[in-house]
């Protein structure tokens, strides 16, 4: 993004990307912490509904069915606050796709339009529901039917990014489609194909999975605000028991599907990888870069460049983490824009290649509209429309002028994928700290302290004990802290998804520079300043309100 | 209609529910707000749909003619 200041179309399509991105990681905020307490709301829901079911039998007292209902509704409270401040942030992003990206709009046809239509449909009728339920339906129905009101408005948001993130993936990896030249859109052959792709099952379940950890670091850090308050103790241990035990299964599953989409983007989308990677040259038995110097000001020489300076990697862990195979084949950039083939045989043309390809394919549907529009038989359409449908994959490279085109912005990817993995590595040995310092695991809890007081991270006096509410406060703190790095972490996921496919709003088949409306950039940049403010707004009032009810506790 | 009809329950459900909430009069204040502002000023004012201002009915001609020709 260097063309911001000025008012042609490159312009144009530097501020429809920067204001679609500025609205996209505004939405974010939201929607991983209402996955995220959707969970734990329902965790405790679940706890208070089978506690009153011991009440119920004699098994334990009244307090302790209150004392869940309390902490119930405080969550729910929070999530309440978050879901109302996030409603309709995301259909913005639907606005900016017929104003700005109206080509794009129209080129993808259906196929974005009918998972996002299923999407609205599902948000609104069963969150709309089961939300009124669970907030409005406390003494009014059952509480079974109440509990699994509540379960259902988390699986209904849940259900919704699932279509959300179908409509994404499919511009990564496009599938079940076929381009039909006399309407310019492309058209759904297989609705199984779109819905199930093997890259939208595994983006859905990364990002559920990440989203929950934000809803634990979430619960984990009002709670250490608490006991750094000193009030509400209990409430606080009981949710930090639920929020590390989410938080720890949660980046557990976020480290192992994230292999699996790693996997994924090796397959379809090798440039990403390589630019996560900051790898130049590829080959077998690569490592993961653990430390390598990359400006993270400007594109690295990486055509000239044999590797990034002072790199230090973990070996075969690359190849490993693409292909499951530690002596695996990852192609680096060059590979790429050069052409390679893989140990197996498998040719991949180079971009110079496939540039001629995408020309081909531009050519033909030129002359097929052209053909068509003066009448003319099957005869003359039959192989423009072979010629077309034979390269209609690279579609997109005909507009490529020099290959290094294709190359994303190489700094942003590999920072943003450091910083989510290492946070990612992060909360794990965290939750995994908070489960055995709350959960009074034999034998393992007293190491643990003992272990901590021995470095000076815990003062003697508390080295034998089982208490976590007289912790010293930087433990709590630090808990507060990992809130901000959590979505730092998220957001950083979303960047390494979408800088790391640039070029391409649909892969190898529509880039930016197409996609984009023929705009003059002033307006898109007005509308960029305006939602900067009215988000910064929104943001404003959203933390106020939260603090607001935070600082007030769970007593009404 | 009888209280215990199925109709009345999900009506006093909505009813009894907004009369008697407290923060939440606050956030549906904001919701409404912030839907006044996304669909009336937003889109009304700052994004058509920029193919039916442009296209005059003929989306696919328009496109085709922005893909086949671009700038």
């Amino acid at each position: 993004m260097t063309n911001l200041l000025l008012n042609i179309d490159a312009g144009t399509i530097d501020w429809s990307r920067a204001q679609f991105a500025l609205t996209a990681i505004y939405h974010w905020l939201f929607v991983p912490l209402t996955l995220g307490l959707a969970l734990i709301m329902g965790i405790m829901e679940t706890c208070y509904y089978r506690k009153t079911k011991a009440f119920e039998r004699g098994e334990t007292n009244r307090d302790v069915v209150d004392f869940w209902r309390t902490t119930t509704k405080f969550w729910q409270r929070l999530f309440g606050i978050n879901f109302a401040m996030g409603v309709a942030t995301g259909i913005i992003l639907e606005f900016e796709f017929g104003t700005n990206w109206s080509n794009y709009s129209w080129f993808v046809g259906d196929i974005f339009g009918a998972p996002l239509a299923i999407e609205g449909i599902v948000a609104f009728f069963m969150e709309s529901t089961f939300v009124a339920v669970m907030y409005f339906g406390w003494n009014k129905v059952s509480r079974g039917f109440h509990l699994a009101s509540t379960w259902l408005t988390g699986l209904g948001a849940t259900i919704s990014a699932w279509w959300i993130l179908v409509a994404n993936a499919w511009m990564q990896y496009p599938v079940g489609c076929q381009f039909n030249p006399d309407t310019m859109r492309n058209e759904m052959v297989s609705f199984m194909e779109v819905a199930l792709s093997p890259f939208a099952v595994s983006k859905f379940c990364h990002t559920i999975t990440s989203a929950w950890i934000i809803g634990a670091v979430f619960c984990v850090g009002v709670s250490c605000w608490y006991l750094l308050k000193k009030r509400e103790t209990k409430m606080a241990v009981e949710s930090m028991k639920i929020g590390a035990m989410v938080g720890l299964i949660a980046s557990v599953l976020a480290a192992a599907t994230g292999h699996k989409s790693a996997q994924d983007v090796a397959e379809v989308q090798p440039m990403k990888l390589a630019a996560m990677e900051a790898l130049y040259n590829g080959g077998t038995d690569v490592g993961l870069t653990a430390v390598a110097w990359v400006n993270p000001f400007c594109q690295p020489d990486y055509q000239n460049e044999t590797e990034a300076p002072l790199k230090l990697d973990m070996p075969y862990a690359l190849s490993f983490m693409a292909t499951n195979n530690p002596h695996g084949y990852v192609p680096g950039i060059n590979d790429i824009l050069n052409g390679y083939t893989t140990p197996d045989g498998k040719v991949e043309p180079s971009i110079d290649e496939k540039i001629e390809m995408g020309k081909q394919a531009i050519e033909a549907l030129a002359a097929y509209r052209q053909a068509k529009s003066e009448g003319a038989d099957d005869a003359t359409l039959s192989p423009l429309l072979s010629t077309l449908n034979e390269n209609m994959k690279y579609f997109g490279y005909g507009y490529v002028k020099d290959k290094t085109q294709v190359v994303p912005y190489v700094p942003v990817n590999f920072w943003a994928f450091r910083i989510m993995v290492g946070l990612g590595c992060v909360f794990i040995l965290y939750f995994a700290l908070i489960i055995i310092l709350t959960y009074k695991i034999p034998f393992v809890t007293i190491f643990t302290r003992r272990l901590l007081a021995a470095i000076g991270l815990l003062p003697e006096t508390e080295a034998d004990g089982y208490e976590i509410t007289r912790l010293p406060a930087w433990h709590y703190w630090l808990a507060i802290v990992l809130i901000p790095l959590g979505y730092i972490a998220s957001e950083s996921g979303w960047l390494v998804a979408e800088f790391g496919r640039q070029p391409w709003t649909i892969q190898d088949m529509l880039p930016t520079w197409v996609a984009v409306s023929d705009l003059n950039a002033g307006s898109v940049a007005l509308t960029f300043i305006l939602f900067l403010i009215l988000f910064t707004t929104m943001l404003a009032v959203e933390i106020s309100i939260m603090l607001k009810q935070i600082k007030k506790g769970p007593q009404l | 209609m009888k209280r215990d009809n199925f109709l009345f329950r999900v009506f006093d459900l909505y009813w009894d529910g907004f009369r008697r909430m407290t923060l939440g009069r606050t956030l549906w204040a904001i919701i409404l707000i912030k839907l006044f502002v996304i669909f009336v000023v937003l889109k009304l004012f700052f994004f058509p749909n920029f193919l039916k201002t442009h296209a005059d009915g003929d989306e696919a001609g328009f496109v085709a003619t922005q893909i086949l020709n671009p700038k």
